[in-house]
Parts: structure tokens; C-alpha cells; sequence
């Protein structure tokens, strides 16, 4: 737990840090997006990489919480620091209900539901256009300030944002450390057994879904804060796989991968301009050939490969 | 809600319904080989659409001559894709065939795209455009085409699995694959079978679809989604369940269009998704089955 806490910690001053070296570059605008994919990355690789369920429809959550937060900061005129917890407990609440019922299923129709579910809340956030401003999406959303201090520039938003998803992987760090943890992955490898032995499964399930989806209505609301402006289209089914290739990218199962697959699929992008288009057909290839060549991901597979090609000269750690 | 308008929804869900029970089918027979719900099965309803509408436009074949060239096309897709990224997969669990499915629907999708672009095309209709009236309900010859050609592959596809020596191996293997192997049938060539089959018959259902609703490199994740959906209502099942499956999501769902709001259109048919996999995960008409350990 003590190396857990120290890497962390380094982790930690690194962020903090590296505005130092970006500052006034447009790259801390990217950076502000690594930052909030981080927090969505961590939340999906609770469920999917420690749990061992997998959802197809975490967009949909990251989409209500950016909207609940967008509506009822623009059009009633609600305070935007009240309404982010509220969002998040609405979120977490949908999440909790409809959980019982999902997290019934397994495996591929587990995929297929959660799917559904993520599809019908973009159609919803679609379709309602009185409220949601329907595809053309939604201005003018207010910047956090406290104060007269408004977070308006990328600097003020990147420690915005890494306040949180630093927050968030602590908590990720720190649960997965525990008893829940250790019953997650007991979930992970065989639910039976994991209930033979006393976890209560299923609620456990539902509750790291529900924490999973409170932790990206959070990121939502942040994402509508920073970018003052929202449309379904960030929220789609697309989204959910971009998400789902970020924590496989970086390794089931582990926190620090999580971020490592953020970054890479938000900084690619940017570095890939000129070959925007061919983006999707590498989010396939590379997709498949994790899963193929490297199913522990970047962050186990890169210190076995270099393992592999040094022989087997000092042991390489694992995150 | 007058009789004539209700018998023009249910006529048109129909034809729709049509195609969802053909992709369905597709999906319940790899199901049924493999255990894989393969999340790229809507991408061949597109290929076959977007290939027939390359074979005419680039390499000015008549639309007889095109449409045999790109199931074949698809069909091949489907056998590179079964060889290339679900057969090398070292730990099969369901996860990773998920993941990996969907790596293939991005990579398929996304391939498209670079190669036809990003606009949306329409197929020419098989045979004119004359609309024919139906007790004051009004349909196009295509809603014919569709539901004689899906009657005609349904037909063939039971002869297939139930007269041919390879479509009973593969019914073997679909009971039990172990089994299947120690009396000599090659369960991996069966495995290789079902994905052509079922790329071959989603390029069909994409193919008589496209002269209706127009094609796109993107079509094929809804597409697919629904006729998934068609194949849990009918429990997974490659024949007549999954037929009834899918003509009533076209049924239900054209109801919805034209009585509720064609925005919601799709998420009808995703409502009744959850709905059937919370209540009845083994399908209407199944049996439910305990689960071994």
C-alpha cells in the first residue's frame, strides 16, 4: 500500500508539473482532455478491468451528467457547483436501478444491454430538442468560478480537471487495494466461487456500476464546464468504444494503464491530423490486435516484450 | 386510426422486418458454432450494399451480375475475418471476443469510409417503381423482392442445415463442438463455414434493403443492432423463431414511427431489447435453461 501511495504521489507531482514546461501551448488544451478521458477511462476500467464486467454504453452516463449539468445551468440558472454532485447522484441513481436488472447478464449480452441502454439515452438527449437543443446541442454553458476566480483559460482548467481525475484515480488506487477490491477480482475470475466464499456479488456489481457511472456523469459535468458548449454527438456509441479502447490500450485491471490509454488516444489525434479520416481504421486494427498480441495491454505487454528482447536481465515491475 | 394507414405500417414493418430476420439469422449462426455474438455483423449488411453499388457504378456491371459479385466479395470478407482475427485469438473469453469483434466493425466500417467516402448513396430498385395498392395500402415492388428473397434464403438455409452432410456437421458441432470432433467433423472448418454463411446472407439482406433506405459506410451498426435484436427475441435460434423475431420488431417498430415519433423509432426496438433480455433472456418462445457451473 505504501509503494501504491508513493506512486501515486509521484504520479501526482508529475501533473502538476507539467504545465511548467506546456504553458501557453495549445497542448494544455489537449491536456485538459486527457484529463477528463482519464477520469472516464478509470471509471470503465473499475467495471471492466477489476470486476471483469464490461459496458458498451458508459457515453451515455458521461452524456447525462454533461447535460443534466448544461440544462440546469443555462436554462434554470442554477448554481453549477450544486448542480454537479446532484448530476452525479441523479446519474449514479439511474445507474444503481437499472443495474439490478443488467448486471444479470453476462458477457456478450451483458455487451448487447448496456449498449441498448447507451444508445436509447442518446436518442433520448437527441429527440428531446426542447430541452437538449436536439443535434445542434446546447451554448453558453458558465465556466466554474469560485469567487470572481473564473476557470476560463486552459491553465485554470488544467488544474480544473487533474484536481479530479487525481482525485479519482486515488480513490480507484485506494479501492482496489481494499477488501472490495480483492472481492472484485474474486468476482473477475469466478463469480461462483467469489460467492461460495461470501461476496455478495451481485450487489457488489451493481454498486462499482453505479460508482462507475457517477464517476463519469462527473467527468461529464466537467466536460460541459470547460467547454461551455454540448451536442449528442460526443455521447454516442462511438464514444463508448473509444473509451472501451483506451482502457484495453492501457490493460484491464490497471489504473495507471487507464491513463496511459487516455493520453494515447487523445494525444494521437492530434499528432495524426493530416490522416484524420484514417483514425477509426486504426482504433479497429489496433483494438484487435491488443486483444491478440498484447490482452494485458501497454502496460504489461511493453516490460515482457522488453523482458523478452534484453533476456532475462533485472526484473521489470509490474503496474 | 384507420384500417388502411394500419395495414400500411404493418405492410412496410414487414419488408424491414424482413432484413432484421435475415441479419438475425446471420448472428444465431455463429452463435450457435462458436458462442460468439459477432458485433461485426452489421458491417457485411453494409459491404454488401456499398460493394453491389461499387460493382455498378466503377466497374459498370448490370445489378444481376453485381449483386452475385459482392456476396461473394462479403463472403470472402467474412472468411478473412473469421482467419485473421477470430481464429488467432489465444484466450477466447468472452471479453476479448467482444473487443475483438468490435475492433473488426470498426476496422470494416472504417475501410469503407476511406475507400467510397462518407456520402450517402441508394441503390437502383430491382424492378421499377410503380407502387402497387393493397386494400388501400400502397407498397413498392422492392417490399416485394425483400420478402421473396428473405423466403427463398430462409428456405435454403433449412435445406442447408437439414439435408446437407456439411449443415448437419454444423448442427453437431452446435450441440456439442467436443463431441462433434471426436466422430471427425473439422469443427474449425465449420467455424469458417458459419462466418461465410452469415457474412453471404447480411450482404444479401443488405443488398435488397438499399434500393429502400438508401446505404452508407455506417449503416451497419443500427443494422446490425436490430437484426441482433430480432435473434434474442427468437432465443438465438437460426430458424423460425428468429423470423418471427424480426418481422415483429419491423411490425412494432414501424407501428411506433408512424404513431408515436419516427425519432424514437430506434429506440423502440432497444427498449424491447432490454425488456426481452431482463424478462426473457432465453427468448420468447424458449425454454429457460439453469446455468452449469
Amino acid at each position: 500500500m505504501k509503494k501504491e501511495l508513493l506512486k501515486f504521489l509521484l504520479f501526482s507531482v508529475l501533473m502538476l508539473l507539467v504545465p511548467l514546461a506546456l504553458h501557453g501551448s495549445y497542448l494544455m488544451n489537449v491536456l485538459v482532455f486527457v484529463g477528463i478521458h482519464t477520469m472516464l477511462a478509470v471509471a470503465l476500467n473499475l467495471l471492466l478491468g477489476y470486476a471483469g464486467q464490461i459496458s458498451l454504453g458508459h457515453a451515455g452516463f458521461f452524456g447525462l451528467g454533461a447535460y443534466l449539468s448544461a440544462i440546469l445551468t443555462t436554462t434554470f440558472g442554477f448554481n453549477p457547483w450544486l448542480v454537479m454532485p446532484l448530476a452525479a447522484v441523479v446519474v449514479g441513481l439511474i445507474a444503481f436501478l437499472v443495474g439490478f436488472p443488467i448486471l444479470k447478464l453476462k458477457g456478450h449480452y451483458l455487451a448487447m444491454a448496456t449498449l441498448g441502454l447507451g444508445v436509447i439515452i442518446y436518442i433520448i438527449i437527441n429527440e428531446t430538442v426542447d430541452y437538449t437543443g436536439g443535434p445542434s446541442g446546447l451554448s453558453g454553458i458558465p465556466n466554474l468560478a469560485v469567487g470572481t476566480f473564473v476557470f476560463n483559460s486552459d491553465i485554470r482548467n488544467y488544474y480544473l480537471i487533474w484536481t479530479a481525475a487525481l482525485a479519482v484515480i486515488l480513490l480507484a488506487v485506494n479501492l482496489t487495494n481494499s477488501r472490495v477490491g480483492r472481492a472484485l477480482r474474486a468476482i473477475h475470475d469466478s463469480e461462483v466461487a467469489a460467492r461460495v466464499m461470501g461476496v455478495n456479488a451481485r450487489l457488489l456489481k451493481v454498486q462499482i456500476f453505479a460508482l462507475s457511472a457517477i464517476v463519469s456523469a462527473l467527468a461529464g459535468s466537467l466536460y460541459a464546464h470547460t467547454m461551455t458548449f454540448v451536442s449528442p454527438a460526443s455521447f454516442g456509441f462511438n464514444f463508448s468504444v473509444e473509451l472501451l479502447t483506451m482502457v484495453v490500450i492501457g490493460g484491464l485491471g490497471s489504473i495507471y494503464g487507464s491513463f496511459l490509454g487516455a493520453a494515447l488516444l487523445t494525444l494521437l489525434p492530434e499528432f495524426l491530423r493530416s490522416a484524420q479520416d484514417f483514425d477509426i481504421i486504426i482504433y479497429g486494427g489496433v483494438l484487435m490486435l491488443m486483444v491478440m498480441f498484447m490482452p494485458g495491454g501497454l502496460v504489461r505487454g511493453v516490460p515482457e516484450l522488453l523482458k523478452k528482447m534484453l533476456g532475462n536481465r533485472g526484473g521489470v515491475g509490474n503496474a | 386510426m384507420p384500417f388502411d394507414q394500419l395495414l400500411q405500417y404493418a405492410l412496410s414493418g414487414l419488408s424491414t422486418g424482413a432484413i432484421y430476420a435475415l441479419i438475425g439469422i446471420g448472428f444465431s449462426i455463429i452463435y450457435n458454432s462458436t458462442g460468439i455474438i459477432n458485433f461485426a455483423q452489421g458491417e457485411f449488411v453494409m459491404l454488401g450494399g456499398m460493394l453491389t453499388l461499387f460493382y455498378i457504378n466503377l466497374l459498370k456491371l448490370p445489378l444481376w451480375a453485381a449483386i452475385p459479385a459482392s456476396v461473394l466479395t462479403a463472403t470472402a470478407a467474412g472468411l478473412l475475418f473469421e482467419r485473421l482475427a477470430i481464429r488467432p485469438l489465444r484466450k477466447p473469453t468472452p471479453i476479448n471476443m467482444v473487443i475483438i469483434t468490435i475492433g473488426g466493425s470498426i476496422f470494416i466500417r472504417g475501410l469503407s469510409m476511406l475507400l467510397w467516402g462518407k456520402d450517402t448513396h441508394s441503390l437502383p430498385p430491382f424492378s421499377g417503381e410503380e407502387p402497387i395498392a393493397i386494400a388501400g395500402a400502397t407498397i413498392l415492388p422492392q417490399h416485394l423482392w425483400i420478402l421473396g428473397i428473405t423466403l427463398v434464403i430462409i428456405a435454403a438455409n433449412k435445406y442447408f442445415f437439414y439435408h446437407t452432410i456439411s449443415g448437419i456437421a454444423m448442427r453437431a458441432c452446435s450441440y456439442n463442438g467436443r463431441a462433434a470432433g471426436l466422430v471427425g467433423i473439422d469443427v474449425r472448418r465449420m467455424v469458417l463455414f458459419s462466418f461465410m454463411i452469415s457474412s453471404a446472407m447480411g450482404a444479401m439482406a443488405g443488398i435488397i434493403v438499399a434500393p429502400l433506405t438508401m446505404t452508407s459506410y455506417d449503416v451497419g451498426v443500427m443494422l446490425g443492432l436490430k437484426g441482433f435484436c430480432a435473434a434474442i427475441i427468437g432465443g438465438m435460434s437460426s430458424g423460425a423463431a428468429t423470423v418471427v423475431g424480426g418481422l415483429v420488431l419491423g411490425i412494432l417498430e414501424s407501428l411506433g414511427a408512424g404513431l408515436i415519433s419516427s425519432g424514437y423509432k430506434d429506440a423502440i426496438s432497444f427498449i424491447i431489447l432490454l425488456l426481452i433480455l431482463f424478462i426473457r433472456p432465453q427468448g420468447l418462445f424458449g425454454k429457460a435453461e439453469s446455468e452449469r457451473v
